[in-house]
């Protein structure tokens, strides 16, 4: 119904809009086209001229409305880097915006016609075309200074004190694997995935190494001011860690791992203070697109003390463990209902497909 | 006269037809050889226009509609369920399959179909031969057949719509495996087929058409018209058409290796694969997704220029016209082109710096990247200066034209923000890239094109828009534009993902669904005000008002010697020789100087 009503008011708006504009047509013809290209160039010439004022005003008022809401303080050493880089381009740039955009419509309106004005003929000068080379170039030239001194900084080897963790993205969700008390991740191979058997990452269990992984789908785990190393990897098609209140990044691509470094410097809790929010989680967003539930791929970091951590790490139990438990009472594996349903409707469609 | 012969041999027979009968129109043409197999570059130019512009409807509606989910994500439209059905719209709720695949075919019909051929295919047709004195292009015939491959193209992906499975929604860029996969995403299946086919043909097309801007520019320039001499927007146009025939060859390939993999059981871009859908492993190992990116984006970063250079070339020219006054240092921007058109090509990891890539090789990336900043810069004070002592007529082209310097300046400098892979870690894939690359290529080539429209209806239709309905169109496209894609970089800073319909359940990112709605909002009458324009393009085709001189802009460049109506052919009597370069407005007290004038004695030099 208030579609209707809106398509009508649309309508009826288009009608009285075209007809404005034909007499307005008119008009013109009548007053002589001179005389109301006149009149629309100043017309013109003065919104212009309003455009800017209101356009800066603009500029400022949305930043008051918005900065509270864009992050605060960076979460990481690494998104410092991120964040000063930020504010240097920030300012080189606004400089840049607010003296072009300014030159823009006050030239505009400046120079708008004018029966007495006449054009001055100025086809080049080579003086003010090499400023405006050398000048952009010089400053493009600090910002990637400053830019590659950080990249490499945080694109660096991770230092040798770091917590490794692995991280596997899949439609829709998210794998951590801790290493285990050797600290070495054990083998794993794509073909031995087996959700059934609780095997959703396909360790292979001949794998001393891999036997006492432990494999969660809870959080990411991680311990205030000790380096973490991400090892980051794809089930199934591109998806991508991001971290946003760390600043940090880095996609997830099937068959080739990738990994990221940072120190997380507050811990949830404190965020959670520093923030004013109860329900604070830093989240992982994923931030490639991976398929219909690529907007709700989320995984939760927990920044513990260290402490906490290891109070946590030592109620684990390794996914070798858990695979073990779950064979010995029953013959059959006791997988979750619906995952065997899953299965099941795979098969079936799979079938249909081939 | 004789030079001209040799190379246009058919073309002249007709014009020599012309000689005799007093008007330009052609021998026992038929409606279908007018208006539809037509050869004459106008007619193609026309047609590529229309196209577009029905493709530029429909992929705005598309981007409607997801704004809608954006902006009310848990509100339901029950008229989507009647119109849509309920496998799309079940409840009035957008479904998130449609959701992706709405984006998906905004983001590819507006930046091929619309952009990339809409533009480019108008005005390159349209402009090139009648500003560099040619009867029509080197091959008429290829020059038709580019329009028909693009024709089939639209049908094939007009059809994509329609298919069970929905057509794809993998995004523009169609990375793989997603792209890949028909297990992975509904999208994946025949919709994907679909949609590779039909860029495919497009890449056939603009292969086509590339190649006749190339040689018609190169080889048929009337006499007297040096390389130096051409206008800008010619200039533009050929870089345009050079990046676009030697990228989108490595576009196709690398569709075509997408095919095989998923026809044929190859593995270019598939390894280490479980899917869940289907609790299967698959057999493909040793492919690299990353491979199909560096393909996708050595053509995807040339072609965003594809896209920008025309747009360019035509606010060079309107600019200068508009303000009576020649285009500052014209061998600069010629020079700034040519080292964005080669840069272009170096810069295309950049949209990669977090997929793993060796990090030094993102330093290189990051360094040949902030350089495309510096003929960019160029150009915008070259504009700047134009302006400076001029005086300006806006008209509604002109205005566009001073939109788009306005949108090029702030698109540009968001892209220093993400050409530098620091902050890209954090920038990446959010809402600020969307913001960043709307701007810098969405709305200021959208820009270039409404300035060309408004600039060369006359020559077009003979007839003009209507001014008042332009001014409408511009005032609210510009302030609206701004409002939409300006806060959006907030979003963005706070790191919130593209390609999110619903970020309500997300604590780091719902504080802006009030912003979102406003976005919506704003877009939704943004895109009511281009129908304005649309109606104001055919309205006035037909019953615009006539134009009555042959020049009516006071323009130097040769177009605006032909006669208001030109027949095939361009010109009735010889092509007229040309004496001097395009921009001599303002020169030695006169208001301007055709380029078709001889040097006078006495004429101070520049
Ligand atoms: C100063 C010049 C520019 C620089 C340094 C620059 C840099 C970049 C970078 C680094 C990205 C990737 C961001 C990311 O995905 O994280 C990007 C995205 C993009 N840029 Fe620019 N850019 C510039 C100008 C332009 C221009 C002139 C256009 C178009 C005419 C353009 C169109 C795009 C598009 C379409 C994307 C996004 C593609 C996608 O991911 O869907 N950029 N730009
Ligand atoms: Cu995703
Ligand atoms: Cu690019």
């Amino acid at each position: 119904m208030s579609t209707q009503l809106i398509m009508a008011i649309l309508a009826l708006g288009f009608i009285v809009v075209f007809q404005i504009a034909k007499a307005s047509e008119y008009v013109a013809v009548l007053k002589g086209e001179k005389k109301s290209f006149e009149q629309n160039n100043k017309i013109n010439g003065f919104l212009l001229l309003a455009f800017l004022v209101l356009g800066l005003i603009g500029v400022y008022w949305c930043n008051e409305l918005l900065k509270g809401k864009i992050l605060g303080e960076a979460a990481s050493d690494h998104g410092e880097k991120v964040d000063a880089m930020l504010h240097i381009t920030l300012i080189l740039t606004g400089i840049v915006f607010f003296i072009t955009q300014i030159l823009l419509f006050w030239f505009s309106f400046k120079y708008q016609y004018s029966e007495k004005r006449k054009a001055y003929y100025f086809p080049h000068n080579n003086t003010l075309e090499l400023i405006w080379t050398v000048v952009p170039a010089i400053t493009l030239f600090i910002l990637v200074g400053f830019g590659l001194v950080y990249w490499s900084r945080i694109t660096g080897d991770a230092p040798a004190n770091a917590n490794i963790v692995e991280i596997t993205g899949k439609q829709f969700g998210w794998i951590y694997r801790y290493p285990g008390k050797d600290k070495v991740f054990g083998k794993k191979y794509y073909k031995n995935i087996n959700e059934g058997k609780n095997n959703q990452l396909g360790l292979l269990w001949d794998d001393k190494a891999a036997q006492d992984d432990i494999v969660s789908n809870e959080a990411l785990y991680m311990v205030v001011n000790k380096p973490i190393k991400l090892v980051i990897n794809s089930r199934d098609v591109v998806h991508d860690v991001g971290l946003v209140h760390f600043r940090m990044k880095m996609d997830a691509v099937p068959g080739t791992p990738t990994t990221m470094w940072f120190t997380p410097k507050f811990t949830t809790e404190e965020m959670k203070k520093k923030t004013g929010r109860e329900d604070f989680e830093y989240e992982i967003s994923c931030d490639q697109m991976c398929g219909k539930g690529h907007y709700s791929m989320k995984g939760i970091v927990k920044v513990v003390t260290a402490a906490e951590y290891a109070l946590w790490l030592a109620k684990q139990k390794p996914n070798y463990q858990q695979v073990m438990a779950d064979q010995a009472p029953a013959a059959t594996p006791a997988a979750a209902v619906d995952t065997v349903k899953a299965t099941a409707a795979a098969a079936t469609h799979s079938a249909t497909n081939n | 006269m004789s030079h001209e012969a040799s190379l246009h041999r058919e073309v002249v027979t007709t014009h020599e037809v012309h000689h005799d009968e007093h008007h330009g129109h052609h021998h026992q043409e038929t409606f279908i050889t007018k208006y539809v197999f037509s050869q004459d570059h106008k007619m193609i130019a026309k047609q590529f226009l229309i196209t577009g512009i029905i493709w530029a409807i429909i992929g705005g509606l598309f981007s409607v509609l997801f704004r809608l989910q954006l902006g009310y994500p848990d509100q339901s439209f029950p008229i989507l369920e009647d119109i849509l059905g309920s496998k799309w719209a079940a409840g009035g709720k957008i479904q998130p399959e449609f959701y992706y695949a709405l984006v998906t075919m905004h983001g590819t019909v507006l930046v091929f179909f619309v952009l990339t051929a809409g533009l480019s295919g108008t005005f390159a047709n349209l402009l090139i031969p009648l500003q560099v004195g040619a009867r029509d292009m080197a091959s008429p015939l290829m020059n038709m057949l580019s329009y028909w491959f693009f024709f089939i193209a639209s049908i094939v992906m007009i059809a994509s719509l329609f298919v069970q499975t929905g057509p794809a929604s993998g995004g523009w860029t169609a990375y793989p495996p997603l792209s890949a996969l028909g297990d992975a995403s509904e999208g994946s299946k025949t919709g994907m087929d679909l949609w590779l086919v039909a860029m495919a043909l497009f890449v056939v097309s603009q292969l086509l058409a590339g190649l006749n801007y190339i040689s018609t520019i190169l080889n048929l320039r009337t006499k007297g018209m040096a390389m130096t001499r051409l206008p800008l927007t010619i200039w533009a146009l050929f870089f345009t058409a050079v990046l676009g025939v030697l990228s989108f060859p490595v576009l196709f390939s690398g569709f075509i290796l997408l095919l095989f993999d998923r026809h044929a059981g190859t593995s270019f871009y598939l390894s280490d694969i479980f899917l869940a859908s289907t609790q299967k492993a698959l057999p493909n190992e040793g492919g690299s997704a990353i491979l199909y990116q560096h393909l996708f984006w050595f053509l995807g970063h040339p072609e965003v220029y594809i896209i920008l250079l025309p747009a360019m070339g035509m606010v060079s020219e309107i600019l200068t016209t508009n303000a009576r006054k020649p285009i500052f240092g014209y061998m600069a921007m010629v020079g700034s082109m040519f080292a964005i058109a080669i840069l272009a090509f170096l810069v295309w990891a950049h949209h990669m710096f977090v997929t793993g890539m060796n990090p030094f090789l993102g330093s290189v990336f990051v360094l040949l990247t902030l350089l495309i900043a510096v003929p960019s810069a160029i150009k915008v004070f070259n504009w700047l200066t134009t302006l400076w002592r001029g005086n300006l007529r806006f008209t509604p082209g002109m205005l566009f034209a001073i939109g788009f310097v306005s949108f090029f300046i702030s698109g540009g400098l968001t892209g220093i923000f993400v050409g530098n892979s620091t902050i890209d870690i954090h920038l990446h894939d959010t809402m600020f890239v969307i913001a960043h690359f709307h701007i810098v290529m969405g709305v200021a080539s959208f820009f270039g094109m409404f300035a060309g429209v408004y600039h060369w209806f006359p020559k077009m239709y003979g007839r003009y828009m209507n001014n008042t309905l332009a001014y409408i169109h511009f005032w609210i496209t510009l302030i609206g534009a701004y409002l939409i894609f300006w806060p959006m970089h907030y979003e963005g800073l706070a790191g919130m993902p593209r390609r999110y319909l619903d970020v309500s359940g997300w604590v780091s990112f719902n504080q802006f669904s009030g912003l979102n709605r406003f976005i919506s909002i704003v877009s939704i009458i943004v895109f009511a005000v281009q129908l304005l324009f649309v109606f104001n393009f055919f309205y006035s085709i037909f019953k615009g008002r006539r134009v009555r001189t042959q020049n009516p802009w006071g323009s130097n460049t040769l177009e605006w010697t032909t006669p208001i109506n030109p027949g095939h052919g361009n010109w009735e009597g010889e092509i007229p020789e040309v004496h001097r370069w395009a921009y001599d407005y303002g020169k030695d007290g006169r208001d301007f100087i055709p380029q078709t004038e001889p040097v006078g004695k006495n004429e101070s030099s520049h």
